[in-house]
Order: structure tokens, then sequence, then C-alpha cells
């Protein structure tokens, strides 16, 4: 009874404080400064045309790399605490059905070479890194919900991770070696804009975010996924 | 038009999200955050950002009710080992 | 957008409501991800401008006259990221419940009282 009371009042408290944002909320009639010199110099200077790219793998670049460590320590997290236990009496998984088995023997190559569409077209259309890594993530699921005996080679998946990961974090070392700052794009050629093979940098930046954040994806469903018992 | 849209779907998400916190059995209290999701994702589409709605559709829908699932499915296994 | 706003503050208090009432450690992470969801609307939501478009240079908006024609990209790549986080998270927590329950063999709140006095 006590704690229904209680619940009621933080409840109230919340919606007390939380009631101005909605009353008095007036939305904006034109950009904020920082969006604004984004948007009028982003493609000029980036040559990227897909502005939310060019600031998640340029102007905020730093935030980017901060947050894909934190989906690497919550992956390790998720690892750590479901590691497998080698244990001997294994119950024998059900196989899946045939309608299962033959759809993603045709879907899964497709649904792999979508999610490379997305993270190299990340700055032409909308997409990207963490857009394509999910849709990787997903045709794994796939596979794994359609074999019973679909095993992912954790090496593989670790080697990929680490790789693309220290593939970004020497990118960005070289922007600031070769151009003005960490993960600058533009040490690379621009090129013409609003083609593939543009925008300097940002294709090869956020195909390495795509890979990485796929692997870690990939890797939180196994272990969610793995038998333990 | 947009804000009969939004209306609609504002109240559709409204009713799941209490479905999903009243329901009883677990598997379609996850269907129905996975359904606040989705519907999530229309609304960013109005709101033109459609690098989050493709993001929302895919992760929160997606595989966030994938591992949901595979979740529950780790609780019932116990369950049945005793 | 005025409504969708409100549409997210419903959406956090009916979330903060599933995690104070339920007492199932799943439920109360779908109501964690039901709160996750109201604040990402209520972001994207501010950075929205009356009859603008998406932030993306296209044969659909000039260059030049950009300024004029395109929402805020920022609170996009803000909310872009927040949701993959938000799966991490998540999954990180279901690990903990599932842990849990292989300890306690329950996913009842109120069975865990080590910490009660």
């Amino acid at each position: 009874m006590v704690k229904k009371i209680f619940i009621v009042i933080i409840l109230g408290f919340f919606a007390v404080m939380l009631l101005p944002l909605a009353k008095d909320f007036t939305p904006f009639q034109e950009l904020s400064p920082v969006a604004e010199k984004y948007v009028e110099d982003g493609p000029e200077e980036l040559g990227s045309a897909n502005l939310v790219t060019s600031v998640i793998v340029t102007y905020r670049g730093l935030d980017t790399l901060g947050e894909v460590a934190v989906l690497f320590i919550a992956a390790a997290g998720v690892g750590f605490f479901l590691r497998k236990e080698e244990k001997g009496d294994k119950t024998p998984k059900r196989g899946s059905s045939q309608i299962l088995q033959s759809g993603t023997a045709f879907l899964f190559p497709l649904i792999l070479a979508f999610g490379v569409y997305i993270f190299l077209h990340g700055h032409l259309t909308p997409g990207g890194g963490f857009q394509g890594g999910v849709v990787i993530a997903s045709g794994m699921v796939l596979l794994l919900l359609s074999s019973a005996s679909a095993k992912i080679n954790e090496n593989v998946l670790h080697l990929v991770e680490s790789l693309s990961g220290a593939s970004y974090v020497a990118i960005g070392i070289l922007g600031l070696v070769l151009a003005t700052g960490f993960l600058d794009n533009r040490f690379l050629d621009l090129g013409e804009f609003g083609t593939l093979l543009s925008a300097g940098a940002i294709p090869l930046i956020y195909s390495f975010i795509g890979l990485k954040v796929g692997a870690e994806l990939v890797g939180i469903v196994n272990n969610m996924q793995k038998d333990q018992s | 038009m947009t804000t009969i849209i939004i209306a609609v779907l504002g109240a559709i998400m409204i009713a799941a999200a209490v479905l999903a916190i009243v329901q009883k059995s677990l598997l379609s209290a996850v269907i129905a955050a996975g359904a606040i999701s989705l519907l999530a994702s229309l609304l960013y589409i109005v709101l033109a950002a459609p690098d989050v709605a493709m993001t929302e559709a895919a992760i929160g829908s997606g595989l966030t009710t994938i591992v949901f699932l595979f979740a529950l499915n780790k609780i019932r296994k116990e369950d049945k080992h005793g | 957008m005025t409504l969708i706003t409100i549409l997210g503050l419903v959406l956090i208090m009916i979330g903060l409501w599933g995690m104070l009432t339920q007492k199932n450690i799943i439920k109360i992470i779908i109501g964690f991800s039901i709160m996750d969801t109201g604040v990402h609307l209520i972001m994207v939501s501010i950075g929205y401008l009356k009859d603008r478009t998406a932030p993306i240079i296209d044969s659909a908006v000039d260059q030049a006259n950009a300024v004029n024609t395109v929402v805020d990209p920022i609170p996009s790549a803000l909310v872009l990221t927040a949701i993959v986080i938000g799966l991490a998270v998540t999954a990180l927590m279901l690990s903990y419940a599932i842990k849990l329950y292989e300890k306690k063999g329950t996913l009842d709140i109120n069975e865990f009282k080590e910490l009660k006095w």
C-alpha cells in the first residue's frame, strides 16, 4: 500500500516535471547556428550528400568512436555473463522447417549484399554503417534460426571486429597527420559530388563502422542464442 | 492529413505500450514492445528523419525483439530442466 | 510536431509506470525499452522544422538554398547512435536477467532481498 502511494507520488513528480516541455514548447522556426553551419558548409567541405552522415562520421566523429566503444563494452559484458560452460548432455536441437531452410539459402546472400550496399552508399542515401551492420546481423540471425547445426566461427568474428576497429582508429590518425584533424576525411580526394567514390574517406570509415557494428551485434545475438546446458 | 496520421499512430502506440505493461504473457508483451518500435519508425518518416527510421525499424522491431525472444527461450529451457 | 513530443512524454510515463509497478524483471526491461523509444521520439521531434524535408542534398534539395529547406541533422545523428546503444544495453540487461534466473529460479524482483534490511 505504502509502495503504491510512493509510485503515484513519483509518477506525479515526473509528470509535473515534464509538463512544461509539452506546454511551453514552441517549435523552432529555423536551424540552430551549429546546424546551420553544418548544412551550409557540409556539402562543400566534406562532399557528402547525406548531412546526417557527415555529422556522424566527421563533425562528431569522436563521439561515434566513443559510441562504438560503448557498444563493444556492452557486447563484451553479454559475452562475459553468458559464457559457455562446457557440460556433457546436449539435447539435440530440433531442425527448422523446409521453407525456412530454402528461404534462407536464397535470401542470405541477398541480405548480406543489401547490408554492404547500405553502408557503401551511406554518404548518398539514407543509411550508413549502423544500419548496414544491423542488416548484416539480421541476416546472420536468419542463418542461426534456419539450421540447427549452424555455428558462427567466433574467431573470424573477433578478427573482423578487431581489424575494423583498429582500421577505424588508424584512418582517424591518418586524417590527423595528412589533413587537419582526427577523423578528417579530406586526406583522400573529395571526388565528384554525388557519386559513389566521393566524399574522401567517409565511405571507407563508414564501411569499417558497419563491419564493426555488424560483428558486435552478431556476437551479442550469438551469445544470447548459444546453448548453455 | 499529417495530424490524423500522427494521432492514429500515436493512439495505437499508447495502446500497445499499455498492453505491453499489463499483459500477463511475456511473449505478447515482447511482441507489443516490438510493435511500438515499428510504429515509431513510421513517425520518424513523418518527422523527415529517414536515417533514424531505418535504424529503428531494423533494430527496435527486429533485433531487440529477437534478443528478447532468445532470452525468453533460455529461461523457458531452464524451466524444463528443473 | 508538438503532438509527437506529447506522445513521447506519454510513452516515457507509461514506461516509468511499468518499471515501478511490475514484478517480473523481463517486464521491467520492456518498460525501459518503451521509455527509450519515448525519449528518442522527443529528441527527433525537437529537431523537426515545419514543412521541411530530410537533410540529404539531392535533386529534390537545392544546395544553395538548403539552409531553408532541410530539418536539423544533429538530433537525427544523436538518436541514430542512441538506438544502437539501446539495443546493446537491453541485451546486457537481459543477460543479467538470465544469470539471475539461473541462480534463483525465479524472475520475481521481490525474491531478490539480499539487500533488504
